[in-house]
């Protein structure tokens, strides 16, 4: 058998050699990727459908949607939908303040959660567990249980009663930047302990003679983790970096409480179909509005309009974002 | 040499100092975790242990929060009075036990599938990936949110004769109105394998990092030795990821309970911000938050007795 390997003989006359059984397994194995490239295909198709039938919604004129004989492509082509989506989400204006606010937010997270896995992978300290165990809880506790605190105390901000003393009143924090600045800096922001906790795993499986060799070079603590462990994490913090900046951008639950004032995109087509409501029957003097499928139509385009920068990120970052996760080997 | 012994004894004279080595590591170790110590106090700590308190009073408003303390009003009145809260509580416990389980199928499966090699990994990978953008935070409830989709939803399934795959295979091989008992989970889950694949994109780079990390000559002994693929799956694959499940499953229930367009969520948001009511919205979600604890603490402790740990 090894004989008929390795000379160039045709495929049936090896699969006589092995009695039948070549044939059977390239049968087997090419049923096997047909079956694959199929199911693959469903799934893919599956996940990305919505998309492609919103794009295909979002060129279409209003009478279109209508028309039962338009099934994916529209007969009259047309960028209303998205001149009016712009419009009522105020676009421009949204799509720059969501951009830096949410640069600002993740990097502030980045910055925090780094550090505080850092300091849970690296070193050993009296009430690392009960710390960690802190960390855990706070992947787990629904942020709707201290919402409503939370809320009251920046809506009455007040440090050991010192504004009161001074100023006689309490601070209204509720409409400025820093309640979500102070959260995020605190390690307390969108699903941070899940980043502490993905952060730890990989610094976790640094070698420590890597540190030690550091420290014998003459590293101090901080410098070692600043020029060497960090260099060594960088897939893994953009990877956090991306999560961070990609959640802060579709968030509408933190943003549509502490970041009230901003004209931010997630909260602008959570209200979409209300403004689109209000528009129609401004306009119309209060006589019209919207029908379904129409409204159906605006949100389509607004959702698109939201998600089109991130799935351009994600495109470009992909592989990174995938493998570096890939490598980290979360475990428990 | 002597330039060495008097390094170490320079070195030993150090540890003798108070401090040493574990101190300065500890120091360190504070130092980095500061930030997450100070958060959690203030904005994890404090808020749970005065929503704790609102839970049991009327919260009022008097230049600064006050609190009158009534006992248990609060949660007698969402246990006994509030029409919507309890069977919102059940019907999203029953959604849960539901979709959990085939979350958890589905991902490793697809897991599995990414990690062989084949043409256009790369896209598949990113395309099978692309839910953790698209079902985050406000686009998930979009589409379900809007009342008036809903009510064309309805409509298109009352006038179309088959609303779902499945009821066209229902139809073809069973009899009307015969048991079919658990198949009908499958059938359930096979409609909703759209909800499924975009709750399942964090737990497939979950599988698929666990797959990954497996050590290729395992497989390799395994074939030797006359393994087939089936046993490989069950007596290898499966063992090896088996700690993953309890991070994935636990990961699903959490990401169930916690995602924007949960109804209890809504309710619990809705007292507080449209009806003002805090401390009834400090009740619910006190309740919430215990039912997901037990939740959660009873599915670890059954999984994590199965769970093979390789090192």
């Amino acid at each position: 058998m090894i004989r008929a390997n390795k000379s160039f003989k045709n495929f049936w006359e090896r699969n006589r050699l092995t009695q039948g059984y070549l044939l059977k397994r390239t049968v087997g194995r090419a049923m096997f990727r047909f079956a694959r490239a199929i199911m693959l295909f469903g799934l893919c198709f599956l996940i990305l459908q919505p998309i492609l039938s919103k794009i295909s919604v979002s060129f279409m004129e209003e009478k279109d949607l209508y028309d039962a004989t338009i099934i994916n492509i529209p007969r009259n082509w047309s960028t209303q939908n998205y001149q009016m989506s712009s419009y009522l989400m105020n676009y421009k204006k949204a799509l720059g303040t969501t951009l830096w606010l949410s640069l600002i937010i993740a990097l502030i997270q980045l910055a925090s959660t780094t550090l505080v896995a850092y300091g849970f992978a690296r070193y050993n300290f009296p009430g690392k567990k009960l710390l960690f165990a802190f960390v855990l809880l706070s992947i787990v506790i629904p942020p709707q249980t201290i919402l409503t605190a939370l809320y009251l105390n920046f809506r009455y901000f007040d440090i050991f009663g010192i504004f009161k003393l001074f100023t006689g009143d309490t601070v209204n924090l509720l409409n400025s930047v820093w309640p979500y600045v102070f959260i995020s800096s605190g390690a307390m922001g969108l699903k941070n302990g899940l980043y502490i906790f993905m952060l730890r795993q990989y610094f976790r499986g640094i070698p420590k003679e890597m540190e030690e060799a550091a420290y014998v070079d003459g590293c101090g603590k901080l410098k070692t983790f600043l020029v060497i462990m960090l260099p060594d994490a960088k897939p893994m913090l953009t990877s956090i970096f991306l999560f961070a900046y990609v959640w802060q951008w579709t968030d509408s639950f933190y943003s549509s409480l502490f970041l009230r004032k901003f004209n931010l995109l997630s909260t602008a087509v959570a209200g979409l179909g209300d403004s689109l409501m209000t528009h129609m029957q401004n306009i119309s003097n209060r006589t019209a509005f919207p029908t379904t499928a129409y409204t159906q139509a605006v949100i389509s385009t607004g959702t698109l309009m939201v998600v089109a920068p991130l799935v351009l990120i994600y495109f470009i970052a992909q592989r990174g974002f995938v493998e570096s996760i890939a490598q980290a080997g979360i475990k428990m | 040499m002597k330039n060495k012994r008097s390094g170490i004894q320079g070195r030993q004279r150090k540890i003798r100092k108070p401090k040493s080595m574990a101190f300065r590591n500890a120091l360190a170790g504070y130092l980095f975790t500061s930030p997450f110590i100070i958060g959690f106090l203030l904005f994890l700590m404090l808020p749970l242990l005065q929503s704790f308190r609102m839970a049991f009073s009327t919260v009022r408003f008097d230049g600064g929060i006050v609190y009158d303390f009534v006992k248990f009003y609060n949660f007698k009145y969402i246990f006994k009075i509030d029409p919507e809260f309890i069977p919102l509580l059940i019907d999203e416990l029953l959604q849960m036990a539901y979709t959990v389980p085939s979350i958890i199928v589905f991902s490793f499966f697809i897991a599995i599938v990414l990690n062989q090699k084949f043409k256009g990994r790369g896209l598949v990978r990113a395309i099978f990936f692309l839910p953790v953008i698209l079902s985050s935070g406000v686009l998930i409830g979009l589409e379900t949110n809007n009342t008036l989709m809903q009510g064309l939803k309805d409509v298109i399934a009352k006038t179309s004769n088959a609303s779902s795959i499945t009821d066209v295979v229902k139809s073809m091989f069973l009899t009307e109105g015969a048991y079919i008992g658990p198949i009908q989970y499958v059938f359930d889950a096979v409609d909703r394998v759209y909800e499924i694949a975009m709750a399942s994109g964090i737990q497939i780079i979950i599988f698929l990092s666990g797959l990954q990390t497996i050590p290729a000559s395992m497989f390799e002994a395994a074939v030797i030795e006359g393994a087939t693929p089936w046993e490989t799956f069950w007596k290898i694959t499966f063992p090896m990821v088996s700690s993953l499940i309890l991070v994935n499953v636990i990961y699903s229930i959490i990401d169930f309970f916690v995602r924007s367009d949960n109804e209890v969520m809504t309710h619990i948001k809705d007292t507080m911000t449209a009806q003002v009511e805090y401390g009834r919205s400090s009740a619910m979600a006190w309740t919430y938050f215990g039912v997901i604890a037990v939740i959660i603490a009873l599915v670890s402790a059954i999984i994590s007795k199965r769970v093979y740990y390789y090192d």
